[in-house]
């Protein structure tokens, strides 16, 4: 779209005469909506509106980010939080206007892109376009003069140059060869309109590209703590999001297990202090369950592939194992719980659930600290995020968890307005706080909790996506598409000679540029001493040599 | 990893003061130049003028005009755009040097010399200290896309005269350079684990070059809206109130050279957000999730094609492309300053304290 094609405008102009008519007809009407909307004032408008629409995406959370903060964000503000979620701002880019704008873009792109590639490939096919007249008053504009004893006709003289020219990449005609003024026609540069159509159409196939990962692809999120296997079926994932099309029988029963998970904190800079600087997971992959076991290592920005997904490491924390026993004595609970992280060096929230402690369930809700330490108001805080001086913080509750009722509750929370507590940080006899191998009794022969260690636990996303491949390809394709149409230029020479009564040959010479192209005159400079040197001549010749850069560089 | 050198963090933040006062100088020298040039010029103008009146018809050679006294043939048809530009009120358009010796000139692209290769120093040493490619946060873009604006400027002087650019092209220097140092400054350190990637050194460095490139039309661009401001004046017969603008070239030739570059820009921010999706993918499994960072990156991407396509729309060229350059690169200045910083996201690598 970087130059109109001329009869476009016209039409276009043709259609604006029309549409002052007062009776258009319904062709009428659909016929001038086209031109409208397949104009590059168009097109740039909506292209525009593109970018201005693509904001607000950034300014409101977004549901396919995080569901979770759009809930948040509309219970905040009860006053515009309902009114933004009406007009589609927390889904801007599947929303209908942003989606209005750029199918109208892509159809606009269409209806401009084809008529131009139609009119280019005829282009490429015809001839160069007939010798002006008067060369001289090309924008870039020489002659040449052969001295009688060279013994080069005018005849002669064109085909030299129609060679020259040739081997120069134009593509050229001679005309009219014996007469006495022969000339020649020639173009080159015909891939930067190629380059320009590729660079759309690709355009297009990137769109498609990205559909069709919509449709058939999926993704998912689970946790694993280390000694874990995640097998590929959908009972396996925490959290599964399935593509518009997507079909349960597409996952490949691959396995991979977090045998071990090392992180490596800096402890060299005293600004970053503790932050990590490594993540290594070492996982055992199958690619089916009667396949060889395979040991892999899984980074952050290096993914294991296996099946047609790809697996990488979002997230880790501390998942600390307790053992939780009832009332009557019995192991009700044993295992690793997955500490959520809240704040620094690995401050982490602990939701613990215990359903099958009789004869009332059990609940606690507190922290996790990897290094417990208390600030002089008595808050306790991590200082350190390796396992230095490791404490579970919890309150302990007990009464209905409400889990028999089906309704799915999000494990990482513990409702306790339905629950009677035993200890707290504000009752009498304070919060829980534990160490390794430490054992709590609760309180009225509730049970009793212990700490028995911590283990680690990585986040894993897993994700396929059929249509990226294809997306990398076109990407591809458009940016050559892209270089080919900046930076080549199209060209068009034409050469006359003609013998002076004397018998020196006249040879004279132009030079236009289609579209801007500031090296123009830097082509006619070349073209010149290649014909120069063509002739033997020197170059002191007098000659009127006009060169100026193309008329938009003046 | 390799590992930190704090010594030769100080080393690299005493360079870059070093740098930072340099440029300063530079930015005055470059516009004394601006100054001091435009008053020789109207001198010389009135000379010329009152000359013309007492004798017969002088050509003005201010400036030095563009090349259309070579006379062509006969039958040469007149460019049809030179005719607007009354061609003595600006700077010549090819932006060739010109014979006349401007001292503050040459002092300032000295004094920038001497400033680029402290920056340099500042550059490779804070490489050195952290023991890895020196853009790794916003201090360090900051830093090492300061140099590049400076350096691209400098090496273009070798072909053309862009001088008159100077002092707005050391003024953004020195601004980023204080803005680095005051707001966004971070003591050497490794990389969190997300931007451990080879894709760091590829990403981000065409990401800095490519908005390096956008600094340079940005100042065109405005040089370009006032330049025609002041020829559409100076054409209705009005005052010239921006006498330092004759050292600036015509509005078109602005517009020309700033798409040329622009063009270069586009081409470097397109395989910015190809190959910052390709690192998507590897790093978060998706190549893109309208993060707000890649949200920015799209939006600036638009508005430069808007610009490459309003150049070839009627009615479009001219003021409202430069306009679209400006805009666009406010768009840069808003993705580095503003959604780094404040807005949520997956590009959180300001390295400053949450």
């Amino acid at each position: 779209m970087s130059e109109p094609v001329q009869g476009k405008k016209k039409s276009n102009k043709s259609a604006k005469a029309e549409a002052a008519l007062p009776v258009l007809g319904i062709i009428g009407m659909l016929r001038w909506a086209w031109t409208q909307l397949t104009s590059m004032r168009t097109a740039l408008f909506l292209l525009l509106l593109l970018a201005v629409a693509a904001v607000p995406g950034s300014l409101f959370p977004q549901r396919p980010a995080n569901p979770a903060i759009v809930t948040q964000y509309i219970s905040d503000h009860p006053d515009y939080g309902k009114l933004l979620d009406s007009v589609q701002l927390y889904d801007v880019y599947s929303s209908a206007w942003f989606s209005a704008i750029y199918i109208l873009l892509f159809i606009s792109l269409i209806g401009c892109v084809t008529p131009r590639a139609i009119a280019h490939y005829k282009a490429m096919r015809s001839q160069p376009p007939r010798t002006p007249k008067r060369l001289s008053r090309l924008p870039e504009y020489g002659t040449l003069v052969l001295p009688a004893d060279a013994g080069i006709p005018a005849s002669k003289a064109i085909s030299d140059a129609a060679a020259v020219l040739k081997k120069r990449g134009y593509r050229v005609e001679v005309r009219d060869v014996d007469g006495a003024m022969p000339s020649l026609g020639a173009e080159r540069g015909f891939l930067k309109e190629v380059g320009n159509l590729v660079f759309h159409a690709s355009l297009i196939g990137v769109l498609i590209s990205v559909a069709v990962g919509g449709l058939f692809g999926y993704s998912g999120q689970r946790i694993l703590v280390e000694g874990d296997t995640f097998v590929n079926t959908l009972v396996g994932y925490d959290q599964f999001s399935p593509g518009t099309n997507f079909q349960s029988s597409w996952l490949q029963p691959y396995s991979i297990q977090l045998n071990k998970f090392d992180v490596q904190f800096d402890r060299e800079s005293p600004s970053h202090f503790g932050q990590p600087i490594d993540f290594t997971a070492d996982v055992t992959t199958k690619d089916n369950p009667d396949a060889p076991a395979k040991k892999q290592v899984l980074k952050v920005n290096d993914p294991v592939s296996l099946g047609d997904t790809s697996i990488y490491l979002t997230g880790n924390g501390y998942a600390p194992v307790v053992t939780v026993r009832d009332g009557a004595g019995n192991v009700a609970m044993q295992g690793p719980v997955v500490a959520k992280l809240q704040g620094d060096n690995y401050y982490s929230s602990v939701v613990i659930k215990v359903p099958d402690a009789k004869p009332d369930q059990l609940g606690f809700a507190g922290f996790f600290l990897p290094t417990a330490m208390v600030t002089d108001k008595g808050v306790a805080y991590s200082g350190d995020p390796e396992l230095i001086n490791p404490q579970l913080n919890l309150n302990s509750y007990y009464g209905d968890l409400g889990l028999n009722k089906g309704a799915p509750q999000n494990v990482f929370e513990l409702d306790v307005a339905k629950l009677t507590p035993l200890n707290g940080r504000g009752m009498a006899n304070k919060a829980i706080a534990i160490a390794p191998g430490g054992t709590y009794t609760l309180p009225n022969g509730k049970g009793s909790i212990t700490f028995d260690g911590v283990k680690k636990y990585v986040g894993v996303d897993i994700h396929h996506n059929p249509g990226q491949a294809s997306a990398l390809v076109f990407a591809l394709l458009a940016v050559a598409g892209l270089i080919l149409s900046l930076y080549l230029n199209r060209r068009r020479v034409w050469v006359r000679t003609g013998t002076h009564d004397d018998g020196r040959t006249m040879v004279e010479y132009g030079l236009l540029a289609r579209g801007e192209d500031h090296r123009l005159a830097g082509e006619a400079a070349a073209i010149r001493e290649l014909l120069q040197r063509e002739w033997l001549l020197t170059k002191e010749q007098p000659t009127d040599t006009v060169s100026s850069s193309t008329s938009k560089d003046q | 990893m390799l590992p930190i050198n704090e010594t030769m963090g100080q080393y690299s933040e005493l360079f870059m003061l070093l740098a930072a006062g340099t440029y300063t100088v530079a930015f005055i020298a470059f516009a004394w130049d601006l100054a001091k040039s435009s008053k020789m010029l109207k001198a010389v103008d009135l000379k010329a003028a009152s000359a013309a009146a007492a004798e017969v018809k002088v050509p003005v050679a201010a400036g030095r005009a563009g090349g259309n006294d070579v006379g062509g043939p006969a039958g040469r048809a007149e460019r049809p755009t030179s005719a607007i530009t009354s061609v003595s009120q600006t700077a010549g358009g090819d932006m060739k040097y010109a014979a006349k010796r401007r001292v503050p000139a040459r002092v300032a692209v000295a004094v920038a010399i001497i400033g680029v290769v402290v920056h340099g120093a500042g550059v490779i040493t804070r490489a050195f200290g952290a023991g890895r490619v020196p853009w790794g946060n916003m201090y360090e873009f900051l830093t090492t896309g300061a140099f590049l604006v400076v350096a691209v400027f400098l090496l273009s002087l070798i072909r053309r005269d862009l001088r008159f650019l100077g002092t707005f092209v050391l003024g953004l220097a020195v601004i980023m350079m204080v803005a680095a140092s005051v707001t966004y400054w971070t003591p050497v350190g490794h990389l969190v684990p997300a931007l451990q990637s080879y894709w760091l050194v590829i990403h981000v460095s065409i990401a800095v070059m490519s908005a390096s490139l956008f600094t340079l039309t940005f100042a065109m661009s405005a040089l370009q809206l006032l330049q025609s401001h002041r020829q559409r004046t100076l054409a209705a017969g009005g005052v010239d109130k921006l006498g330092f603008m004759r050292l600036v070239p015509n509005a078109l030739s602005l517009e020309n050279l700033s798409y040329r570059i622009n063009t270069v820009g586009f081409v470097g921010w397109t395989f910015t957000l190809m190959f910052g999706a390709i690192w998507a993918e590897k790093a978060w499994g998706r190549f893109w999730g309208w993060d707000t960072k890649e949200v920015w990156t799209f939006v600036i991407w638009v508005v430069y094609a808007g610009y490459l396509h309003a150049r070839a729309t009627r009615g479009w060229t001219g003021t409202r492309a430069a306009w679209l350059s400006i805009a666009g690169y406010l768009c840069v200045i808003f993705n580095f300053t503003v959604v780094n910083v404040f807005f949520n996201g997956l590009h959180s690598y300001s390295g400053l304290p949450q």
